[in-house]
């Protein structure tokens, strides 16, 4: 479970790096390549699904999946701190919600 | 995101609405790949035999795949529907996922997963319902 959650904070800064690196995209596609925003975010990604396959090894799949909402918390936390995005009340109650219910599903893994 | 969506047909929204339902049962179906792939990778892979077999083990390389797919299905989508319209539908992949679970690998199903489950997709759907500025 530690690594799918890992992988879901990794995964975060995928999300986090390919917004700040698709503010900047120019019309060719060698700017896509250069564009080295676009590129960590997508080398984020493809490391956080390591660590999932990794993590999703043993256990139940019912247990494990729904981890990966844990990253939509890491993205709203990047949101706030590094991209200056207000945290309003309906991302708190979101994050709230998420969180519960992955409390809940843990209580009911075997 | 969804600028658009005000010169956006009733027709183009409803093709979105499909379009994610589709993107959920592709996405689903990919994670069931996934976790079967993973589960036959052997006792203690390292990291490196685990990025290897995701190209190589054809459950796992058809699983990515599949996730790509959904991946840019919702891209599609998004172009023509409301975001917080279909962030909720998005979600059911959440339940599909749950479904496929006890439905392929068996696994036990209890009030606290369920209850689970539907407080996440629940809280996605708050998360939807934010208009981006």
């Amino acid at each position: 479970m530690a690594w799918v959650m890992g992988a879901s904070f990794f995964g975060s800064f995928g999300a986090l790096f390919l917004k700040i690196g698709a503010g900047k995209i120019q019309r060719s596609f060698a700017s896509l390549l250069t564009n080295w925003r676009l590129m960590l975010g997508i080398s984020f990604y493809l490391f956080s699904s390591v660590l999932f396959v990794f993590g999703v090894r043993k256990g139940e799949l019912s247990v494990l999946y729904p981890m990966v909402a844990l990253g939509s918390v890491w993205t709203l936390l990047w949101s706030k701190l590094i991209l200056g995005e207000p945290l309003t009340r309906p991302k708190l109650v979101a994050l709230g919600m998420i969180l519960c219910g992955m409390t809940l599903i843990g209580l009911g893994a075997r | 995101m969804s600028t658009s969506s005000v010169s956006s047909t009733n027709h183009q929204q409803r093709r979105s609405f499909l379009l994610v339902v589709c993107c959920t049962i592709i996405g689903a179906a990919a994670q069931v790949l996934i976790k079967k792939g993973a589960s036959a990778l052997g006792a203690n892979p390292t990291m490196l035999q685990t990025a290897l077999a995701m190209v190589l083990t054809p459950a796992l390389f058809a699983g990515y795949s599949m996730y790509g797919i959904s991946t840019i299905l919702l891209v599609l989508a998004l172009r023509h529907g409301q975001l917080s319209l279909l962030y909720p539908v998005f979600a059911m992949t959440y339940v599909w996922v749950t479904i496929l679970s006890v439905v392929v690998f068996h696994e036990s199903m209890n009030p606290y997963k369920l209850a689970g489950i539907v407080t996440i997709v629940a809280g996605i759907a708050v998360l939807g319902r934010e208009q981006p500025a």
